[in-house]
């Protein structure tokens, strides 16, 4: 690793758009794609066929793929990626679609996510998820992640004393931003003793600390900084990404994400340091991965995450702005589009255009995601660091 | 230490019988080893062979090494519970009868982390001891016990859910005149069964087994004659729906292989019991049992056969026997198949030479019907799939896995 990385400089990111979400849909995931995908573009003033760089995120889009979606929406891109991350797609994408203007493989990219939720599809998608949850972990209750992440949120409260009240804290402050977030699908104010109170789904996990799975879909485009200034588009720049995958697999349990091991290459890349770090999107699927970012971003200390948030304000206006659009727990998951609503979000942030959740003066944002529960754990994590461009 | 379980009261006829469901079945090929190691009570995972690494969940290459050189060994399943749950929400049908479901994660002395089931009996943090149990699916999964026996640890409802046990089950004996059958009610009896129906075929012929059997208690003699299907279904119509085990110990058995023998005349009855029996039995039966595997305590469960050892490979001085005992074998594998959605388990109890009149010409060792009854009765306590019940049963399956062809050739050459 002692080779230097380049950097993003040249590459700007823009049009964040995100198609509001809703609980179930008759629509597939085709349909969603599309229209995030259009309300990009309408953004940036551009054309389908404009695009000649595309990469998606989805779940429920079988029996297609990237290559599908080509023909069904008239596309002919010279640049093309399917990004099966879950969590981590919205950073992969990122950082894949920069290489690939940064080279001139492609001059405008595309990067979109989405699925649509029918009913009875979160228990189908379960069930043929990853060949090693099929095998060893669905047979056990067939909990899904809640069980999974019931097991980790256990040791995780063993080893560091850390409590529900601490866990409530994040989702209360998210339910917070959401309630400025006209397109969440949560709307009803949630306080610390109905988060104590819910219902236990699979302990120590209850029903706030899930997220619920929703349609929805997220996109934004990857360009040249002077294409977005001679369109005159907010935009914004990387300035440091991290990707790992399968980190630290001896770890008997997962107390700890891929970001500990690459965090001290993200901040180098950036030339900067946690503090100076405006607002942060974590991945939400469940309270404790937040947590953990906390401390393997280097927020804080391992073990300090549940102090971590007893001491600062996670809310849009507090002194750690944390998922200010609600994130998934408050806003909804909508399958791989969870991997992007982070970083979506961070685009607006930095580019003063996130309205009712704009963070005062926010410039500078971190956004982090974790994704694929293939057996045990999260297999994949990504982080970025992006700020507002000067237009 | 576990709740005991109550014996289950009357059945309210006006209450739906719980649908039968099963937990997820599907399996990668390499999952499926934990389904044979279950099937026999062993615990076995991958091991690399070329680095020694131990695998979990398995895998086809080694994930140290790439190698894809695994093979399944028996291996300490001693380790340590890091981590727990109750799942209480789920979307699977067969989980939502059962919630909460107590789940938790092992550390294995000998490496993986293992997701598995979890004994009530099990507290956070202790060492437990991992086991490999067929689910209602017939796949094997994780479960973690007690690392020392506890009181009742049997009635766990997990557990339970994973063993075929007689305790407060209702069995059916299907032949009084096997000399097997006292020694099989008794043992079935001592493991807790309620009921125990013994059929009787001919009931106008005196049975020299008779008292014996009628001296274990909660016995009920009735007839039934496997060789007529009139019979079988009679018994069926008032029977399938209160058997929770069947045990098949009809057996029709004489000396002799194919040139020793100058017609078909036994052949016909060996074929007529030991094959077309069970075939009478399990369609006259099987639907029955099938429709009640979700029915509470005393749901059907298992159904058992007794087969010979030598339906693994021909035994000549007992060839024609053989064959028909091959014939049942592979009948038996397809009602696995067509049981397999309802959770019944099949048992196959494989024993050498039994301790009776009609193996009197062969030299010990022979099984006598206490061991085969400790056996069977072990197997459904264990939830077991394939059981082979001593010496001559254990050889023959290992060297049936060794190699079939040179066991064909050891056991069909020059006889001195």
């Amino acid at each position: 690793m002692s080779r230097t990385r380049f950097g993003y400089e040249g590459v700007a990111v823009v049009s964040p758009a995100t198609v509001p979400y809703q609980r179930f849909s008759i629509e597939t995931a085709h349909w969603w794609i599309a229209r995030a995908f259009k309300q990009s573009l309408d953004q940036a003033g551009l054309r389908p066929g404009d695009i000649d760089g595309f990469a998606v995120s989805s779940f429920t889009l079988f029996p297609d793929n990237a290559v599908g979606l080509t023909q069904h929406l008239g596309l002919r891109p010279r640049w093309l990626d399917h990004i099966p991350m879950g969590g981590a797609s919205g950073i992969v994408a990122l950082r894949r679609a920069a290489r690939a203007v940064q080279a001139g493989d492609a001059d405008i990219v595309a990067c979109v996510a989405g699925d649509t939720n029918h009913i009875d599809s979160f228990r189908n998608l379960l069930s043929s998820f990853s060949r090693f949850s099929q095998d060893a972990s669905y047979p056990y209750g067939f909990g899904g992640p809640n069980a999974n992440f019931a097991l980790l949120t256990d040791r995780y409260m063993k080893d560091h004393g850390a409590t529900r009240e601490d866990f409530g804290r994040i989702c209360v402050a998210q339910r917070e931003n959401a309630l400025r977030n006209p397109d969440a699908l949560m709307k009803k104010p949630l306080s610390l003793q109905q988060y104590l109170d819910a219902r236990p789904i699979s302990d120590p996990i209850a029903l706030f600390d899930c997220v619920m799975p929703c349609a929805g879909s997220e996109a934004f485009l990857v360009m040249t900084v002077e294409e977005a200034q001679r369109r005159d588009l907010p935009f914004a720049v990387i300035v440091g990404t991290i990707e790992r995958h399968n980190a630290f697999a001896d770890d008997p349990i997962q107390l700890r994400g891929g970001w500990a091991m690459d965090i001290d290459d993200l901040y180098g890349m950036a030339k900067c340091g946690p503090s100076d770090i405006d607002l942060l999107q974590t991945y939400d699927d469940y309270p404790v991965i937040s947590m953990m970012q906390f401390e393997d971003l280097g927020f804080c200390g391992k073990g300090e995450g549940s102090r971590f948030v007893q001491n600062r304000d996670l809310t849009i206006f507090g002194d750690f702005p944390h998922n200010t659009s609600g994130g998934q727990l408050s806003a909804g998951q909508a399958g791989a589009a969870g991997g992007y609503i982070g970083l979506v979000e961070a685009i607006r942030q930095v580019t003063g255009t996130a309205g009712p959740t704009q963070v005062p003066e926010a410039s500078r944002a971190m956004v982090s995601g974790f994704g694929v529960i293939n057996y045990d754990r999260g297999v994949c994590s990504g982080a970025a660091i992006i700020e507002g461009g000067s237009a | 230490m576990s709740d005991p379980i109550a014996p289950p009261g009357k059945k309210n006829p006006q209450r739906r019988t719980d649908v039968p469901n099963t937990p997820p079945p599907q399996r990668s090929r390499a999952a499926l080893g934990l389904a044979a190691a279950a099937a026999e009570g062993r615990f076995m995972l991958q091991v690399c062979g070329s680095c020694g690494e131990v695998q979990y969940p398995p895998r086809d290459a080694c994930s140290k090494c790439l190698s894809v050189d695994l093979n399944w060994r028996d291996v300490s399943p001693h380790g340590k519970l890091i981590a727990e749950t109750k799942v209480r929400a789920t979307t699977d049908l067969y989980f939502r009868k059962q919630t909460p479901v107590h789940v938790g994660t092992v550390k294995l002395d000998v490496g993986p982390s293992v997701i598995c089931h979890v004994h009530g009996d099990v507290g956070a943090d202790e060492t437990v001891r991992l086991a490999i149990k067929l689910d209602r699916a017939g796949q094997g999964v994780m479960m973690a016990l007690p690392a020392e026996e506890t009181p009742f640890m049997d009635d766990d409802p997990r557990l339970r859910e994973t063993s075929c046990t007689p305790k407060h089950r209702r069995i059916l004996l299907t032949d009084a005149r096997n000399p097997n059958a006292p020694e099989i009610a008794g043992a079935l009896k001592s493991a807790g069964a309620e009921k125990i129906f013994v059929g009787l075929s001919e009931d106008w012929r005196p049975n020299r087994y008779h008292d014996d059997i009628m001296a274990v208690t909660g016995v009920e003699m009735l007839p039934l004659d496997v060789t007529d299907s009139k019979s079988v279904e009679e018994l069926a119509a008032e029977l399938g729906g209160k058997t929770d085990i069947l045990v098949n110990n009809a057996r029709y058995v004489r000396p002799g292989g194919l040139m020793a023998r100058g017609d078909t005349v036994f052949a016909q009855n060996e074929m007529d019991v030991n094959y077309l029996g069970l075939m009478r039995l399990a369609q006259a039966f099987g639907p029955a049992m099938c429709a009640r595997t979700a029915d509470g305590t005393n749901s059907a469960v298992a159904w058992v056969n007794i087969l010979s050892a030598y339906a693994l490979v021909n035994s000549p001085d007992y060839g024609c026997f053989s064959a028909s005992n091959a014939a049942a074998f592979s009948l038996s594998q397809n009602m696995r198949a067509d049981f397999r959605t309802s959770g019944l388990r099949v048992l196959n109890v494989f024993v050498g030479p039994t301790d009776d009149d009609w193996h009197q010409e062969l030299p010990p060792p022979k099984v006598p019907a206490k061991t085969l009854a400790g056996s069977l009765v072990q197997g459904l306590v264990d939830g077991l799939e394939d059981v082979y019940c001593g010496d001559v049963a254990k050889d023959m399956i290992e060297r049936f896995r060794a190699s079939p062809k040179i066991q064909e050739r050891e056991m069909t050459g020059f006889r001195s």
